[in-house]
C-alpha cells in the first residue's frame, strides 16, 4: 500500500478510536442526524414515488379530453359534437365518454360511475373497484342496489371486482353498461360527459387542441401533460407544507450540529496540541477531523436513507401517508413502485452531509493552527 | 549538532503584556551527550527547549541543526524535522486518554505512512526494552505514573529520533522512579542519542548520566 493510502488508513483508525472514546456524545448526534435524514428522505422518496405513480397511471389516459363549457362550468356534450370535430389530422380515435359521481349514503363516499360498451359490461351487471368492494363487502355474483338521484332503486349484479393492480385508479370505480348509465342518471340520449381523443404524435397534441378550440369555441381541451403538471404541483405543494412543518426540526439539528462542531472541548483542543507537538501537521489534524465529520455524516445519511427507503416502499410511509396521499373516504391500497431520483438524492446529500462537514471545518482549522508549543506551557 | 546564536523570544509582542522570555542566548550543543538546563521557574528553560525542538520559532536569532539554519523554515518543513529528528517527553506526559499504550506510542508515526505492522513491531520492541510489554494494550489512564512516563518515552522513540527532549522528566516521579528514568537516560547515550532536558531536581542535574548542566535565570544563561 502506498504511504499516502497507509496514512489515510492511520487517520481513519485514529478517527474511529476518537469517536469510540466519546461514545455517548457521538451516538446521540448520530441518532438525531440519522433521524433528520430519515424524515427528509422519506418525504422526498414518497413524494417522488407518488409523482412517478401519477405519471405512470396517466400514461394510459387519452392525450386530449374535450369538455363543453357553459358559463365557465363543465356541461354535457350535446349531440352532433363528435361529428362536428370531423377528421383532424393526427387524431387516431375519438370517443364520447359517460361518467359521473354517485354519493353512497351507506359509506358516506362518492363513487365514480362510468359507462362501458355492452361488449364489456352487460345490462344489469357492474364491475366494481377493489376498495369499494372491500368496504361494501362485495364479491362476484353478489347483488347490490343503488337509489338513483331521482329516487328509483336499481339493482345490479357484480360481474367482476376490478384487478387490485389498477386500484390507484379504480378504487371507487363502478363500471356499467351505457344503457344502465343513462337510465340510472336519466342522462339524455346522444349527450356525453366529455370526449376523449387519442393523438399518436406528442408534437401534434397542441395543434390538435388549437384546431378543437377553433372548431368548437365553447369547448375546452384538457391536455394530459397539463393534468400531469397539476399532479406534480399538488405533490410539490404538499411536500412544501411538510417541509415547512419540519423546518423547526431542521433548524434544531442545524443548531445541534453547529454547537457540536464549533464547541471543541478543552480536551479535544489539548489533544490537537499533543498531536501537533509529536509531529502531526496542521493538514493531518484537519484531515483527521474531516474524516470524523464524513464518517458521522455519511453513516447518518446512509442509515437515514436506507431506513427511509424501507419505510416508504415496504411499510407504505405510515408516518406521512395522511398528509401526502391526500384526502379520501375510499383510500386505495397500493404498493408504491420504488422510484429514486438521482438528483433528489444528490440534493438531499448536499443539504445534509455538506453543511455539517463544512460547519466543523472552521473551528477545527482554528484549533489546528495553534502553536504546538502550547502543550509545553 | 545544535547551535543557537543570539536567540530572543517574546510573547504577546507589541501588546501591553509583551514579555521577553529569552534575551540573546548563544549556545552550542554537542551530539550524543546529555545536556541539562537548570534554573528556577520562569527562567526560560522550557521556552528554549521548544525553540530547539522546532515547536516554536525564535523572535530573532538563528537555530542551526546539523549545520542547517532551521529558524525560518515554513511550518511544514519544521514539522518534518520535528517528527524525524526530535522525540519529546513532556512533564505531564501528554498521553491521549482512552487510547491504549500501544496506540499512543505509534501516534507520532502516523503521518509518515509507514505500515501499521511495522509500527506495532517497533512499539513492541520499545515496550520490551522499557519493560512495559505486559501493559501495551492497557488504556493509558489505567497506568501508574512511572508506566505513563515509560509510554511517553516509547512514544518519543517510535520515529527513532536523534534528539530526545525531556521537560522536567522527574517532576511527577518519586525517587525510585526518578532513578529508573536516569537509567533509561544512560541507555539513550549508549545508543548515541543527544538528550536535552530541563530540571530543578538535584537527582537529575547531579547525576553522572548528565554530561553538561547549563544554568539559566531571567531568560539568560548563567554559565555551565
Amino acid at each position: 500500500m502506498s504511504p499516502w493510502l497507509e496514512k489515510q488508513r492511520h487517520l481513519i483508525d485514529f478517527t474511529l478510536a476518537s469517536l469510540a472514546r466519546r461514545k455517548t456524545r457521538n451516538l446521540g448526534l448520530l441518532v438525531v442526524y440519522t433521524l433528520l435524514v430519515f424524515v427528509l428522505a422519506s418525504l422526498t422518496l414518497y413524494s417522488n414515488a407518488l409523482r412517478s405513480e401519477a405519471k405512470y397511471v396517466l400514461a394510459g389516459s387519452p392525450e386530449v379530453i374535450l369538455q363543453r363549457m357553459v358559463a365557465g362550468r363543465h356541461d354535457l356534450i350535446p349531440p352532433g359534437y363528435l361529428e362536428k370535430i370531423g377528421r383532424i389530422r393526427g387524431v387516431q380515435k375519438k370517443e364520447g365518454r359517460l361518467w359521473g359521481y354517485y354519493y353512497d349514503p351507506v359509506l358516506k363516499a362518492n363513487y365514480t360511475f362510468m359507462a362501458r360498451p355492452a361488449s364489456e359490461v352487460a345490462d344489469g351487471s357492474i364491475m366494481v373497484g377493489e376498495a369499494l368492494a372491500r368496504e361494501r363487502g362485495l364479491a362476484r355474483n353478489n347483488t347490490i342496489s343503488f337509489r338513483s338521484y331521482s329516487g328509483k332503486l336499481f339493482s345490479f349484479e357484480v360481474a367482476a371486482v376490478l384487478s387490485p393492480d389498477s386500484e390507484l385508479l379504480s378504487a371507487d370505480l363502478v363500471l356499467l353498461s351505457e344503457g344502465d348509465f343513462r337510465r340510472f342518471f336519466e342522462y339524455p340520449d346522444g349527450h356525453y360527459t366529455d370526449i376523449a381523443l387519442s393523438v399518436a404524435n406528442p408534437q401534434e397534441v397542441r395543434n390538435v387542441a388549437a384546431k378543437l378550440t377553433a372548431t368548437l369555441p365553447d369547448s375546452r381541451p384538457i391536455l394530459r401533460e397539463e393534468v400531469q403538471r397539476t399532479y406534480q404541483s399538488v405533490f410539490d405543494w404538499r411536500e412544501g407544507i411538510l417541509l415547512t412543518v419540519l423546518a423547526g426540526a431542521i433548524l434544531a439539528f442545524a443548531i445541534l450540529a453547529w454547537e457540536k462542531a464549533s464547541g471543541l472541548s478543552a480536551e479535544e483542543k489539548r489533544e490537537i496540541g499533543i498531536l501537533k507537538a509529536i509531529g502531526w501537521e496542521t493538514g493531518d489534524v484537519i484531515r483527521m477531523k474531516i474524516w470524523e465529520g464524513l464518517l458521522i455524516s455519511l453513516t447518518a445519511f446512509l442509515g437515514g436513507f436506507l431506513a427511509a427507503y424501507v419505510h416508504v416502499f415496504h411499510f407504505g410511509a405510515a408516518v406521512f401517508t395522511p398528509v401526502l396521499k391526500g384526502w379520501s373516504v375510499l383510500y386505495p391500497k397500493f404498493a408504491l413502485v420504488p422510484a429514486v431520483d438521482g438528483l433528489q438524492v444528490a440534493t438531499l446529500f448536499f443539504f445534509t452531509v455538506f453543511p455539517y462537514t463544512a460547519a466543523i471545518l472552521v473551528p477545527i482549522w482554528r484549533a489546528a493552527i495553534t502553536d504546538p508549543d502550547a502543550v509545553m506551557r | 549538532m545544535i547551535e543557537l546564536s543570539n536567540i530572543r523570544k517574546a510573547f504577546n509582542q507589541g501588546r501591553s503584556n509583551e514579555y521577553w522570555a529569552l534575551h540573546g542566548i548563544d549556545l552550542s550543543i554537542e551530539a550524543g551527550k546529555v545536556t541539562a538546563f537548570r534554573g528556577p521557574s520562569g527562567s526560560g528553560k522550557t521556552t528554549l527547549l521548544t525553540i530547539v525542538g522546532c515547536l516554536s520559532r525564535p523572535t530573532s536569532g538563528r537555530v542551526r541543526f546539523k549545520g542547517e539554519d532551521i529558524s525560518a523554515l515554513p511550518e511544514r518543513f519544521l514539522t518534518d524535522i520535528r517528527r524525524q529528528s526530535f522525540g519529546f517527553v513532556f512533564q505531564q506526559f501528554n498521553l491521549i486518554k482512552g487510547l491504549s499504550a500501544l496506540e499512543n506510542v505509534i501516534l507520532p508515526a502516523f503521518p509518515s505512512g509507514r505500515p501499521r505492522a511495522e509500527l506495532v513491531a517497533r512499539a513492541d520492541e520499545l515496550f520490551a526494552r522499557l519493560q512495559l510489554a505486559h501493559r501495551a494494550q492497557a488504556k493509558v489512564e489505567w497506568l501508574s505514573g512511572g508506566e505513563q512516563q515509560r509510554v511517553a518515552i516509547a512514544r518519543a522513540l517510535i520515529n527513532d529520533p536523534e534528539v530526545i527532549i525531556a521537560d522536567e522528566p522527574t517532576a511527577n516521579l518519586d525517587t525510585a522512579l526518578s532513578m529508573e528514568f536516569m537509567a533509561i537516560l544512560e541507555g539513550f547515550t549508549a545508543a548515541g542519542k543527544t538528550v536535552l532536558l530541563t530540571s530543578h531536581d538535584p537527582l537529575v542535574v547531579e547525576s553522572s548520566a548528565v554530561h553538561r548542566v547549563v544554568g539559566m535565570r531571567d531568560g539568560r544563561l548563567i554559565g555551565d
